[in-house]
């Protein structure tokens, strides 16, 4: 199963297998990793899964779709490396993916 | 002080279906939601979004299933209480008294909390001193805009609601549009209409920029505003107003004395009763082993909490199982019974 790397804001570092098909957020939820709200339940609706991507990371997954960007707009202190957690799929091209958490969601 | 047999937290889905169970065995249920509008969730994150797992709905938007389960209960007249937040909860004699934010005081011996992921309340600036500002300076609605009349006005969002009131409030009123990319998600005439008046030179708008300070000691002066890349401009205003839209928060539930175990209250499935007598759980907020996230879910929790409420509504009948299709008590309750 592909390794997702997950960090928290004060740096704890949490890596863990990931099912392909899972998304970056469900991920962090299944494992109990402090962060990630997913309020609406990975519907792109609430912007309480947002992560900073690593940079050398960023280009490499699929592209966002017009609604994710829109929510970005509403999380919590957005930057360019910015993704919602629900609109990642994992797969064995993300096999050691990098995700940084905000310092809260809300 | 309303009298009712359940209180009803939540005017989502799950709390609407809750209010046909209840009214098909004979309880009077009274809604409270913090939403100025029905229908929880779906109506204020998804309207238009289509759900494909409603049983024998093979599709609805959740603007219909609203207006599907309004019509569903019509025949049970439930009252809603909107705008109102419920506060506090304590126990007098064998009902609980609830308290909303307004001010209502309901008498129930039943509380039903179907409240989602909480109440809905607007996302705040981030900065420090927005806190302190707030409601003196800073707001996330507005109520009178004759208030910001011929005052310097910064707001910030890239919504329809901030498209509309820079619009609007650029009539009367010096209005900075800030927003953190250039382009607007609100609908798209709204943003061609601000682009037009900024070209008129009747609003401004600067992007890609968020908040950085707001200056000001009893009353706002400033504010600070930067861009990733560290450019920083400071503009003069008198108020500041943020649109970013709503957050679900758990609010005063968690001081009700139940358990909660991760933003969720754990129930038994037998009748989704909390660990306090009388005050049940169902739909998003309620967990247990096996729990699924999804509407259906919810209607079958409502349909054996209501179950439930009616042993401590009227203690001294019995409940008598009863198929809508055949019952005359039941046909009456809904309104469709045929005259023999």
């Amino acid at each position: 199963m592909p390794k997702i790397i997950y960090i928290e804001h004060n740096g704890k570092t949490h890596t863990v297998e990931v099912a392909k098909e899972l998304s970056v957020m469900e991920g962090a939820v299944q494992n109990d990793i402090p962060g990630i709200d997913a309020d609406c339940g990975g519907a792109c609706a609430c912007a309480t899964c947002h992560i900073y991507v690593d940079e050398k990371w960023f280009d490499k997954l699929p592209k966002k779709q017009g609604s994710e960007e829109d929510m970005l707009d509403v999380a919590f202190e957005p930057n360019k490396f910015s993704r919602l957690g629900c609109q990642i799929s994992v797969s064995d091209e993300l096999d050691g993916l990098v995700v940084k958490m905000p310092s809260k969601q809300a | 002080m309303i009298k009712t047999d359940v209180l009803v937290i939540g005017a989502g889905p799950v709390g609407l279906f809750a209010v046909q169970q209840l009214g098909l065995i004979g309880l009077k249920a009274e809604l409270v939601d913090n939403l100025d509008k029905i229908g929880g969730q779906c109506i204020e994150l998804y309207p238009d979004k289509p759900i494909y797992d409603i049983p024998a709905l093979p599709e609805c938007t959740g603007r219909s299933l609203t207006n599907n389960l309004l019509e569903q209960i019509k025949p049970f007249k439930p009252n809603f209480h909107l705008n109102e937040r419920v506060q506090e909860i304590s126990k007098e004699n064998n009902n609980w008294k609830i308290v909303t934010s307004g001010k209502k005081i309901f008498l129930a011996p039943n509380i039903i909390i179907a409240a989602g992921v909480g109440s809905f309340e607007p996302r705040k600036f981030q900065v420090k001193e927005a806190e302190k500002f707030e409601n003196n300076g800073v707001f996330y609605s507005i109520k009178d805009k004759t208030y910001f009349k011929n005052k310097k006005v910064c707001i910030f969002g890239g919504g329809d609601s901030a498209l509309d009131w820079a619009i609007e409030l650029s009539k009367f009123s010096e209005v900075t549009l800030v927003h953190r990319r250039d382009e607007f998600r609100g609908a798209g005439h709204s943003a061609s209409v601000a682009r037009e008046l900024e070209k008129e030179g009747k609003l401004k708008i600067k992007t890609p920029f968020q908040i950085k300070s707001i200056e000001g000691d009893k009353k706002i002066s400033g504010i600070t505003i930067r861009t990733e890349d560290g450019k920083i401009e400071k503009i003069d205003a008198d108020y500041v107003l943020g649109f970013f839209g709503l957050i679900m928060k758990l609010g005063p539930i968690a001081e009700w004395g139940l358990n909660i175990e991760k933003k969720t209250i754990p129930v038994n499935t037998e009748n989704f009763q909390t660990n306090k007598e009388g005050i049940f759980a169902i739909g998003d907020i309620c967990t247990y082993p096996g729990k699924l996230k999804l509407i259906l879910s919810g209607f079958h929790e409502g349909a054996l909490a209501a179950r439930a409420c009616f042993k401590l509504a009227k203690p001294n009948e019995k409940y008598r199982f009863e198929f809508t299709t055949t019952s005359k008590t039941l046909q009456e309750r809904l309104g469709v019974k045929k005259s023999d």
